[in-house]
């Protein structure tokens, strides 16, 4: 009798689903951000705290956005990641140096390598409230017209970089 | 040297659990005596080595031996004795042998005081939980062994989970894991009589007691957990509908189910095959929940530490366990009987609709915890179901579901005419809504929710005087015969009511809390003072205290009513100094009517603190209610019937004895 298999089979179900659950992250939250504009900033450069970027300064082509700290040990599991990806791209990363104290941060990148465009300065964290920032390291990339089109929140891995971040890019660019 | 003992002996203990679950079941397949015989013994020898496993666990954190792992992970050197030997089940490993230990008393339980059983049966009984016990042991011996060494040895532990240290904490989790355990009882129940092929009313009598002890437990541990995160979370909410409580609500919602179905099956033969199918479910839940704490699929408060080779591991054991006692249950359950005709309005066509609402709710509940993990699995994006989803789809099952727990107990076996039974509760109806109504009036809101809510509680109130009036009071019965009457209800239908009673004084708490609770945010320093639904609340002192392993900055509220004092609390926001993440200890008066709750937030960097204050009518009766249900568990359990010798008398029952 057929009905009596009923339950079998909808348990059978269910394990799949959980079997293809035991690969997935549930912590993983998208940002409300993608596809949405990304939110305005005026910084300081960290290298020269007297000037002052904007985000329409950099309207016009496509960037990545990595928030890192030098207080932050997963932001330096993924540092040689990004200064061998600057060498190797023309997308300009720019570093958002979040709550962090100047000379800890300039001490960092001369000792690991600076793979910034530039490094702008957000000691008390305001930029990244406005971008949602809850784990350092965080990864945004915007495009041209200034629309948030990624998010990775924590330390990126070679297959990130390989399989999400650059098909992206080389989208966004041709 | 002890851990290596510990470790040894859950080797010994899983031999012997691979025998216990071979040899009897064989033995009754040739019908060996010799075989079947060896059940019992060979349970108790596996539950003495556990036991000792257990215990030298426990001695290793009573020793502060932190060469071992699972000791330096979950104690401290600082941490008091009393949390020391909690702290043994304060984490994935520990508890795991804690779940060992406890299949091991429920199955020397079970074969203590199952010796009139059948001999085939009780073997085959002994034999699934023996199985059940290989599982477990492989996977704590494969994946979580709690005696792994630490070389060279941590100088000091990394501390017990701050929010394990509770003495709420300490009790809940052994009483859950009671509940969760005691339904492979009843799950080794139904295996055993399907494969044996006696799926009939004896089967159905021996089952109930161990079904009724096992929800007894769980409703005892649910509710304990809900206390405690009222009491530690600090926002003074009661249930949060997270993935983890859920995991514990769906084998309860079947276990009731179950319950209520066993008595169909018991008195009148009927509904086996679903009974079975419940009986098998129940603790199919129960072990999707250990998967959905321990393989961290699901985000939840609860975390375990996250293994997918553990995640792994569980979910092999559901497919095996899981999938062959439903592909048993296909196979055996065409050929069990229907059991004996019933009409559409009958005690038996109310059970079946309290078996349909809870089933169905336990669907929903189903739905709503894994369907974030269905949308993700398809690529259809992350989502989170909360509460808003549950409250509305439980708020809508429970309606019907309470309405007929009103009209079940009045109603009699096989067929009633409904017209002369609305007659009998016509009284009850008009009292419940009339007192809901004035219920809302006297607290000054009456909503759809709140009546709602009131009515149900009213209801089974009302109907339950109804019929205990009717018990003790028949129409034409005399007032001096009220006391044997009374002497003649059984412990099982006192059980039914205090229980129900118990749902009661649950669903009044509910409304009352959710309509009426005030609670707000306030900014306050030493001598400021707020004011919520007519009481003061001042602060009067802020100081630190020093704990054993824990500093804390301690608040002095002094509470007054119209100027007079009515409590003093001392809420604390505790810092523990190993794992330095703040905890907070609410400060809370109860009584009957109302709690008064007050709990520190945040500090602000002007010294004063975010304070959280509330009035909660009623809330107690939350928990006053699944206390009561579960004593009525107890007395139902208790009832002489289970006690005394009966073969497979009385399939048909009396149409009079009530005990659904």
């Amino acid at each position: 009798m057929i009905r009596y298999l009923i339950p079998l089979a909808a348990f059978l179900v269910l394990a799949v689903f959980l079997g293809l659950g035991l690969k997935l992250d549930p912590r993983e939250v998208p940002s409300p951000l993608i596809d949405k504009p990304a939110p305005a900033f005026t910084a300081a450069l960290l290298s020269q705290p007297e000037k002052r970027v904007t985000r329409d300064d950099l309207l016009g082509k496509t960037w990545i956005l990595n928030v890192w700290a030098s207080w932050c040990a997963p932001c330096r599991d993924e540092h040689p990641l990004w200064v061998d990806y600057a060498r190797r791209s023309p997308v300009p990363i720019y570093g958002l140096n979040y709550k962090d104290k100047v000379p800890a941060a300039q001490t960092w990148l001369k000792q690991l390598g600076d793979p910034y465009a530039a490094s702008l300065s957000d000691p008390d964290g305001r930029i990244g409230i406005d971008y949602g920032v809850y784990g350092v390291p965080e990864t945004f990339i915007i495009d041209a017209k200034g629309v948030v089109r990624f998010k990775h929140v924590g330390p990126i891995t070679p297959e990130v970089l390989r399989d999400k971040i650059e098909p992206l890019l080389k989208r966004l660019q041709g | 040297m002890i851990p290596e003992i510990g470790h040894l002996v859950l080797y010994f203990a899983l031999a012997l659990a691979v025998v216990q679950s071979v040899v009897p079941l064989v033995g009754a397949h040739k019908n060996s005596t010799e075989w079947m015989v060896l059940a019992r013994p060979l349970a108790n020898w596996q539950g003495v080595f556990v036991a000792l496993a257990l215990a030298c666990l426990t001695a290793s954190f009573v020793r502060n031996d932190f060469s071992v792992l699972y000791v330096a992970s979950n104690s401290n050197s600082e941490l008091p004795m009393f949390y020391r030997v909690a702290a043994v089940w304060g984490g994935h490993e520990g508890s795991m042998l804690l779940w060992v230990m406890m299949i091991s008393v429920w199955t020397m339980a079970v074969g203590r005081y199952s010796q009139r059983l059948p001999l085939p049966f009780l073997a085959r009984i002994l034999a699934v939980m023996g199985m059940i016990s290989v599982g477990f042991l492989l996977f704590m011996l494969l994946t979580s062994n709690p005696f792994d060494r630490l070389l060279p040895a941590a100088a000091d532990g990394r501390d017990l989970n701050p929010l394990l240290q509770d003495p709420g904490m300490i009790i809940h989790p052994p009483m859950l894991y009671m509940g969760y355990v005691g339904f492979s009882v009843a799950f080794a129940f139904a295996v055993a009589a399907l494969l044996g092929g006696n799926l009939d009313a004896a089967w159905a009598r021996w089952t109930r007691p161990w079904t009724t002890a096992a929800w007894v437990f769980l409703t005892f541990g649910i509710g304990l957990g809900s206390w405690w995160a009222y009491n530690e979370l600090g926002w003074g909410g009661w249930w949060f509908w997270d993935p983890v409580e859920n995991a514990s609500f769906m084998p309860w919602l079947v276990g009731t189910a179950l319950i209520h179905s066993l008595a169909v099956s018991e008195k009148r033969g009927g509904f086996k095959a679903w009974t079975v199918l419940l009986a098998l479910m129940a603790f199919s839940l129960s072990l999707l929940g250990a998967f959905l704490v321990r393989s961290g699929v699901l985000s939840s408060v609860h975390a375990f530490a996250v293994d997918p080779s553990r995640g792994m591991f569980i979910l092999v054991f559901l497919v095996i366990v899981i999938g062959s006692s439903l592909t048993l249950f296909a196979w055996r359950a065409p050929k069990i009987g229907l059991g004996q005709r019933f009409g559409v309005f009958s005690r038996e066509s109310l059970l079946l609709v309290n078996n349909m609402m809870l089933a169905v709710a336990t669907a929903a509940v189903l739905l709503g915890t894994l369907y974030p993990l269905f949308l993700d699995a398809l690529g259809m994006g992350k989502i989170s179901v909360g509460p808003p989803y549950f409250d509305a789809v439980f708020a809508l099952l429970m309606a019907p579901l309470v309405v007929v727990m009103g009209i079940g107990p009045l109603t009699r076996w096989k067929n009633d005419n409904p017209g002369a039974l609305f007659k009998r509760l016509r009284s009850a109806l008009v009292v419940s809504l009339l007192a809901a109504l004035a219920m809302g009036a006297w607290a000054g809101k009456i909503t759809l929710a709140t009546t709602g809510g009131l009515w149900m509680a009213f209801w089974i109130v009302a109907s339950l005087t109804v019929d205990l009036k009717g018990r003790l009071l028949p129409a034409g019965g005399q007032a001096n015969q009220m006391l044997n009457r009374a002497k003649q209800i059984t412990l099982a239908t006192w059980g039914m009511m205090a229980a129900h009673l118990g749902v009661a004084v649950f669903s009044f708490g509910v409304a009352m809390v959710m309509t009426f609770d005030v609670e707000r945010d306030v900014k306050m320093g030493v001598g400021d003072s707020t004011e919520i639904s007519g009481f003061t609340f001042k602060m009067t002192e802020l100081k630190e205290v020093q704990g054993p392993n824990y500093v804390a900055m301690q608040g002095r509220f002094e509470i007054t009513e119209q100027g007079k004092p009515v409590a003093t609390v001392f809420p604390q926001k505790r810092i523990y100094r190993v794992q330095s993440n703040p905890m907070t200890e609410s400060g809370v008066h109860s009584n009957a009517l109302r709690d008064l709750y007050v709990s520190m937030g945040e500090q602000l960097p002007t010294g004063e603190w975010i304070v959280r204050v509330q009035h909660k009518p009623f809330i107690v009766w939350i928990w006053g209610g699944c206390l009561m249900m579960m004593a009525g568990g107890v007395l139902a359990m208790s009832d002489r019937r289970y006690r005394v010798k009966q073969g497979a008398r009385a399939t048909t029952g009396s149409g009079t004895e009530a005990t659904a």
